[in-house]
């Protein structure tokens, strides 16, 4: 077999137990690696208790796998997954870096992670070796001396283990942070300082297993591709491509803080009771002129060097870095929380990587709070002092209240939608109708209501990765950007920000061959692949639990904000239309195999070999 | 033999953008393969943000070579790079010890000294760097004047100076 390490290592941390797993050809070439594989082997471990499994008990499984593509497309990542603590469901979570290169050239394709460490412990992963170590010293330490003091003690290691053989390169680190370990739903896997893999909150799954981190280091090869003339003539193809987008590599996505409320009036403002603003102060020159310390950042393989290095250099928030801010992070910790300057911007962002959060879903949960103490239903004295919009030290009180789960903090951390329900309850009130979420997931920062921005109104609702605007349903399933497209990227794994260009998606097939020998065609995944991982995915969902389980049609909507008129701006008095969604949401299920409540029928499950997830839908949900 | 001209891969750290795609080129002229860890060029980053590609440097004086025991290395006279007979390496690890940088390495193949042979002068990793903007890594003109072997320095020792210019004052704290 081509293009993989071709072997897995599972590790059992209650028992200390690691062993290899081997997957067979037929398996790989229906999943390929990443979201699809993490699909297939939760359903076929947990599948048929999926209801009754804690996301955060030691029964939950963490997958952390690379795909066959994974550092031959360029711009590598790596796919998280298990069962989601924020939907319930299966969530494919990727993050960029060194890391998942390291894992395959150490001889794995992914490490599949059950049980809970009695203590703090990290994995070191080395060639053909998976090691589980004392993490104690570490446990409580944020991104900077989590990395430092890791990444030195493994030098040290790999210097004493093969003396004088070279000068060692730094382990590619994976990491929580301290919200993490206080099992915070809305935290992140972390690298680099500054990435994260927020959606699912896979950062809370490592922390209930008491897991710190996970170093990758590894000295071999890429596995093996099929034919490496080939492969080689179309990477530097994609590269070229890549070099020809100069927005994207001047900008990266740093330039939508404006943008996208400016001229798209899909951005979240105050919660989202905007989602318009004319601040020039968060235009992209702002930045690029007074906090890029670095203009071009990538992980490995990548052409496009989207990401930027912001360091705050002068002023009260002197010292904080974080990266573009990306967009996402420009949204949820500056307009959404009425901010609307680099510095203050970046200080939050910084502060949010140092206690491990994910920017998108503490944004989320930190403005929801925000507008319930605007409308006077949390308090003074609920909260400890006053939180305004634009008031960043108030957000950042709340933030680290979060982290140490103190007074409302502790309610918080549970996530926006969790939130809501308990607050609600206290007060007497449904505060879900100020939940900007869906399926219990912050929504990324691209609204719907405009009809400028590229998700459309079945985009959230009827995805199945709940609010992830990176794997958005469309109607057009073979759009660029549709979630089946998507589910391409991130069972490849790859970075999809290197794949927008048509002109390089094409490219992707003729990759996939070259890598694996497999001659998976456009419609060979539109019409089999893609659609079984979707259905296995929405099953899980549908079956959810156990804290919660939603309703399908039900919760298949968008959040009653978005129903709401857009308040200002030139796309004043646009909203959702509740019509226009239950028909697209209606042939979006047609169109997918599914019936009219979403779920997947019999017919659809049983062309795709899915048996006993039909089996398990019909017996948990009845018959339609 | 035709003229030409020495030349040197000149480097500017802080232009690095810790894409890695030197080592993707190195290791595909090289190794027929993408290899990290065999790639002549090596991007290190002991500090997030900090990148650097580590590559020899062509000392005037190449201790390197003049350490060798069994005399398994020599300067190819065209390139001036720093040629590696790998029937003659004993592994023995005494090149990686002279280096001022620790630049050379045992590949994780055969474990033989490895060292940047400048492609012969026409280096990949330099090519594409400059191909895409970056210009951290570009073939000049080699220049007897020069001393290039300022640049054959430890990743620590790079790393502490470069954490300053990025950094700012923050900068010696992160590199610890």
């Amino acid at each position: 077999m081509r293009g993989y390490a071709g072997k897995f290592a599972e590790v059992d941390l209650s028992t200390g137990e690691v062993k290899e797993t081997v997957f067979g050809e037929e398996i790989l070439r229906q999943y390929l690696g990443g979201r699809g594989l993490a699909a297939k082997v939760l359903w076929d471990r947990l599948g048929g208790v999926w209801e009754k499994v804690d996301p955060l008990g030691p029964e939950n499984i963490l997958t952390i796998f690379a795909g066959p593509l994974t550092g031959y497309y360029p711009g590598s990542k790596m796919c998280i997954s298990g069962k989601s603590p924020l939907t319930l469901g299966i969530v494919g979570s990727t993050i960029a870096g060194e890391h998942a290169v390291e894992m395959r050239c150490a001889g794995f394709d992914g490490l599949i992670i059950k049980g809970r460490a009695e203590k703090p412990v990290y994995l070191l992963v080395t060639d053909g070796r998976v090691e589980i170590r004392d993490a104690s010293h570490v446990w409580g330490k944020g991104r900077v001396e989590t990395y430092r003091i890791l990444m030195r003690e493994a030098l040290g290691l790999l210097e004493e283990r093969s003396p004088g053989s070279r000068e060692w390169r730094e382990p590619s680190i994976l990491h929580i942070g301290p919200a993490s370990e206080k099992i915070s739903r809305v935290t992140a896997v972390q690298t680099k300082w500054t990435h994260g893999a927020g959606y699912g909150g896979y950062g809370a799954v490592m922390g209930s297993k008491n897991l710190k981190a996970v170093l990758f280091k590894g000295l071999g090869p890429l596995p093996e591709a099929w034919d490496m003339e080939r492969v080689r003539e179309i990477i530097w193809r994609i590269v070229r491509i890549c070099f020809k987008s100069d927005s994207m590599r001047r900008w990266g996505t740093g330039a939508a803080g404006y943008d996208v409320g400016n001229r798209l009036s899909s951005e979240p403002v105050r919660n989202w009771q905007d989602e318009w603003h004319d601040e020039r102060s968060f235009g992209v020159d702002r930045f690029e002129e007074r906090v890029w310390v670095k203009r071009y950042w990538g992980d490995f393989g990548c052409p496009t060097t989207c990401m930027k290095l912001s360091v705050v250099r002068v002023g009260p928030y002197k010292g904080a870095m974080s990266d573009d801010p990306d967009y996402e992070n420009q949204a949820y910790l500056g307009t959404n929380l009425g901010i609307f300057t680099p510095e203050e911007n970046v200080y939050l962002c910084s502060l949010m990587e140092e206690l491990g959060f994910c920017g998108i879903q503490v944004g989320n949960t930190l403005g929801f709070a925000a507008e319930l103490y605007q409308r006077g239903i949390l308090t003074k004295e609920d909260l400890g002092f006053e939180l305004r919009w634009g008031d960043v030290e108030g957000f950042e009180r709340l933030m680290r209240m979060m982290a140490e789960r103190k007074g409302i903090g502790d309610i918080l951390a549970e996530g926006t939608y969790r939130a809501a329900l308990k607050i609600g309850e206290m007060k007497g009130l449904d505060l879900t109708r100020y939940a900007v979420t869906e399926k219990g997931m912050g929504i990324g920062a691209h609204g719907v209501r405009s009809r400028l921005d590229y998700v459309e109104a079945v985009s959230y609702p009827c995805s199945v990765q709940g609010g992830d605007h990176t794997s958005p349903a469309m109607r057009d399933l073979r759009k660029g950007d549709s979630e089946l497209t998507v589910i391409l990227h991130d069972s490849g794994v790859y970075c999809w920000f290197n794949i927008m260009e048509d002109e390089a998606l094409d490219l992707v097939w003729p990759l996939i061959q070259a890598v694996t020998g497999w001659p998976i065609t456009a419609d060979t995944w539109y019409n089999e692949m893609a659609p079984r991982i979707l259905a296995i995915q929405r099953a899980t969902l549908l079956l959810g639990g156990p804290d919660i389980t939603w309703k399908p049609i039900r919760d298949d909507d968008l959040p009653a904000r978005w129903y709401e008129p857009l308040p200002s701006g030139p796309y004043k008095g646009r909203s959702s239309d509740r019509r226009e969604l239950e028909e697209d949401r209606r042939r979006y299920f047609e169109d997918v195999g599914w019936d009219e409540r979403g779920i997947p029928k019999s017919s659809t499950l049983k062309k795709l070999g899915l048996e006993d997830v039909d089996k398990k839908l019909r017996s948990y949900l009845g018959s339609p | 033999m035709s003229a030409f001209e020495p030349i040197w891969i000149a480097r500017d750290f802080p232009k690095c953008s810790g894409c890695r795609l030197c080592e993707v080129a190195c290791s595909l002229h090289h190794e027929g393969r993408i290899w990290p860890e065999a790639s002549r060029v090596r991007v290190f980053m002991r500090v997030p943000g900090a990148e650097f590609p580590h590559l020899c440097a062509q000392c005037h004086d190449y201790p390197c070579v003049a350490s060798c025991p069994v005399g398994a290395l020599s300067v190819d006279k065209k390139t001036s790079a720093v040629l590696v007979d790998r029937e003659a390496c004993t592994s023995c690890g005494a090149c990686i010890e002279a280096c001022p940088g620790r630049i050379p390495f045992l590949h994780p193949g055969d474990k033989k000294a490895t060292i940047c042979d400048l492609c012969d002068g026409d280096p990949q990793c330099a090519m594409i760097c400059v191909e895409g903007g970056w210009n951290a890594l570009r073939t000049v003109k080699r220049e007897e004047s020069h001393s290039y072997k300022l640049y054959a320095r430890k990743p620590d020792e790079i790393t502490k100076d470069l954490v300053t210019i990025i950094y700012g004052e923050h900068g010696e704290e992160l590199a610890r």
